[in-house]
């Protein structure tokens, strides 16, 4: 569980390779970890963008949005995490389908890799689109463009790569290719709107839900989405899901929650570091 | 006469977590020893699913030897402050007693939690019996009340146990699910040194079936491998609205609160959304704990939702009572139908049914028939559904060759306790389905003796 190393993708987004040889023997793309950094800390679940079963070690990204991640990210190489469980989640079936059309937004990415690069493993050819509010909020670029065919970016503001959503990106994708699959991962606005273009297109979809959780072993129910009709518990059934059948609207109502509590902590967070 | 545990007010009670039964003072253990008749054939250790020697502990209290009378309790049973507080003795033991024929029962319940909390007030039942490690590897899944019983046996038997839990501290449902109020932690922390003590290594953030296989424990040296992995799983009531934001799971909702500590939010950061009006459905331990809890938040209204009458209803009387005492609202023969929300998703009213009494049905109770026209809103802001637990799926995916019941629970021998698995035993909730706490110590006891005679008679 100890940080071996870290490094700034962007800013307010750290990578972390972590020591974690049981976890690193198992790992497939699609799991996820849960973590807790201190006695008081939430778990926090964080998606495994990578692993070295060779090394011993995972990579974890993480975006400081709120207290917890704003803390986790406060962690220094050499440090250790109190707690780190795993792998937990359905890993992603990996196969041969032909053209697949890998799709991230934001920090999307780091749950996208580990898929992308067992589908181009796998003699898929890769089509990668990856957007960002802005040219610095783009992550691991270089390896994604080590396991895709082709890329193409996108920022909302277009300091890099086309100007606009990548879901833009994917409509041109798919109006000039054949693609067989789809797989988006990133905001959940983001992952509905590109579900309804891969509906247009009448080509399959799979998401990677993050839902809120609290154990990631089935037990609390609080990741549970709907999935053509029925309750799905995000931790045990997913985080991948087909597109087509999830329930986005709802998912993004579960998700803002905490809001409040979110904003109280972090608030709080301002307030004592405004202190010392 | 039986003598009464004092308890906290509940005016007080109501806004802290503290533990709500004090525990007898030193002359009510007196008193109260001193009425057991101390039968030659005692009924009560019949009731007693780990078999304390109920009589003799009692004589010893009543002679004035606590420190005697925990370690005969511990003879057989290695979480006896645990027991003590949450076992339903009324069922079991004080059942059997005879002195509740005509009269009072004897507390043996409370008397047990003396015995237990005198121990710990002395630093008493340290000194451990020598035993050392010599009978081989033994891993146990699951840290609750089967597991570590099972572990504390076998540990006392010789063997070397290591117990994998996958949360970020032990105990299972003395954890997460069981209230403070009515189990401190501190209380479960000491049982689980005690285990240490007696050689037991716990491995946290360990998930059996994902972190290693029970293959791989068995590759790794294991000779045996016992599953308490419990009844988890929480089941929804399948009711349109369920997903609504502020509709917990009663898992959810005490986990938040017991294992991350939520009511101490934001010293601690994971929170807890609690509206004024909270609805609990079901009236079992669990929906007791978890309605009780939503007043101790500072909900304003909380109120029992159940469809049957007071007399089906699962949970303990004590705990009924403690709840009405603090101003629970009893809902009785009323059946959520659907929740309606606001525009931002969250819960506004809970549509409910009034119910009559009909035939029995497959359980023995009546059934619950619903009153046609009854339809009413309850408003509410906070749901939490409390309406039992199905098995915990993650070590029954990832296991091939273990053989499941039609209810999904594992299968085993009744007299063995072991699967269809060679070597792998199991016991508690997840062959049973959610049960109490001393029937998954129970189990756990009986295995440990059935992986002793297996792993003895394979040599």
């Amino acid at each position: 569980m100890k940080i071996i190393d870290k490094k700034q993708l962007a800013p307010g987004i750290m990578q972390f390779i972590v020591e974690a040889p049981l976890i690193a023997a198992k790992a497939e793309p699609g799991n996820f970890i849960i973590l807790r950094y201190k006695e008081e800390g939430e778990r926090i679940p964080l998606t495994i963008a990578d692993f070295d079963r060779e090394r011993g070690t995972i990579t974890l990204v993480c975006q400081g949005i709120g207290k917890s991640t704003k803390e986790i990210n406060q962690m220094q190489k050499g440090e250790s995490f109190l707690d780190l469980l795993g792998p937990l989640g359905q890993a992603y079936p990996i196969k041969k389908v032909g053209t697949v059309a890998c799709v991230a937004g934001g920090l999307g990415v780091a749950p996208l890799y580990p898929k992308a690069k067992a589908l181009h493993q796998a003699g898929n050819r890769v089509l990668s689109m990856i957007g960002a509010q802005r040219k610095e909020m783009l992550i691991m670029t270089e390896e994604m463009a080590a396991v895709s065919d082709q890329i193409s970016f996108s920022t909302d503001d277009g300091s890099f790569g086309y100007h606009g959503f990548v879901t833009d990106l994917l409509r041109q994708t798919l109006e000039k290719e054949d693609v067989h699959e789809i797989v988006a991962v990133g905001p959940v606005p983001m992952m509905a709107a590109a579900t309804k273009v891969a509906k247009e297109f009448n080509v399959p979809i799979v998401v990677s839900l993050n839902a809120l959780m609290v154990d990631g072993t089935g037990m609390c129910g609080g990741c549970r989405v709907t999935v053509g009709g029925e309750t799905k518990f995000c931790c045990v059934d997913g985080p991948a899901f087909d597109g087509a059948l999830v329930n986005f609207e709802e998912l993004m109502s579960r998700q803002r929650y905490y809001r409040k509590q979110e904003q109280e902590a972090l608030h709080r967070c301002r307030l004592e570091e405004a202190g010392k | 006469m039986r003598q009464q545990m004092p308890k906290q007010d509940p005016q007080l009670r109501r806004e802290n977590f503290n533990e709500v039964a004090l525990g007898f003072t030193s002359a009510q253990a007196q008193t109260e020893a001193q009425r057991c008749l101390n039968c030659k054939k005692p009924l009560c250790v019949q009731g007693c699913p780990v078999e304390i020697d109920i009589p003799r502990f009692i004589k010893l209290l009543a002679e004035g030897d606590p420190e005697a009378a925990l370690a005969k309790i511990k003879e057989k049973n290695s979480l006896p402050a645990i027991c003590g507080r949450v076992c339903p003795q009324e069922n079991q033991c004080e059942k059997l007693c005879i002195l509740g024929k005509k009269g009072e029962p004897i507390a043996i319940g409370a008397l047990e939690r003396y015995c237990a909390d005198w121990g710990r007030a002395h630093q008493s039942g340290e000194q451990l019996p020598e035993v050392k490690a010599t009978k081989g590897k033994v891993a146990v899944v699951g840290s609750g009340p089967a597991g570590l019983t099972a572990a504390a046996d076998l540990a006392q038997m010789g063997y070397q146990v290591t117990v994998f839990e996958s949360l970020h501290a032990p105990g299972g449902v003395l954890r997460y699910g069981i209230p403070e109020f009515r189990l401190p932690k501190e209380i479960v922390d000491y049982e689980v040194k005690y285990l240490e003590k007696l050689g037991v290594e716990i491995k946290t953030n360990f998930l059996i079936g994902k972190t290693l296989t029970l293959k791989e424990l068995f590759d790794q040296g294991y000779q045996a491998i016992f599953i308490g992995t419990g009844a988890g799983l929480p089941y929804f009531l399948g009711i349109p609205g369920e997903n609504l934001n502020g509709v917990y799971s009663a898992n959810e909702f005490l986990t938040r609160v017991n294992l991350m500590k939520a009511y101490k939010f934001p010293e601690y950061d994971t929170p807890i959304c609690l509206g004024q009006r909270v609805a609990v459905v079901g009236a079992g331990n669990v929906a007791m704990d978890a309605a009780r809890t939503a007043l101790r938040l500072g909900a304003e209204e909380v109120s029992i939702v159940y469809r049957r009458s007071r007399e089906e209803m699962p949970a303990r009387l004590e705990e009924i009572e403690n709840a009405e005492e603090e101003g629970i609202i009893f809902r009785l023969l009323t059946n959520p139908v659907r929740l309606e929300g606001n525009e931002t998703g969250d819960v506004t009213a809970m549509i409910c049914q009034k119910m009559e009494l009909g035939e029995p049905d497959a359980s023995g109770r009546r059934r619950p028939v619903p009153i046609p026209g009854s339809e009413f809103a309850l408003p509410v802001d906070t749901v939490v559904v409390a309406i039992g637990q199905g098995p915990n799926p993650i070590l029954l995916q990832g296991t091939e060759g273990l053989a499941l019941n039609k209810r999904g629970y594992i299968e085993v021998d009744p007299e063995t306790l072991m699967t269809s698995i060679p070597g792998v035993f199991a016991g508690g909730d997840i062959v049973t389905g959610a049960a109490t706490v001393i029937a998954a110590m129970g189990a756990g006891k009986k295995a440990a003796r059935a992986i002793d005679r297996y792993l003895t008679e394979r040599q």
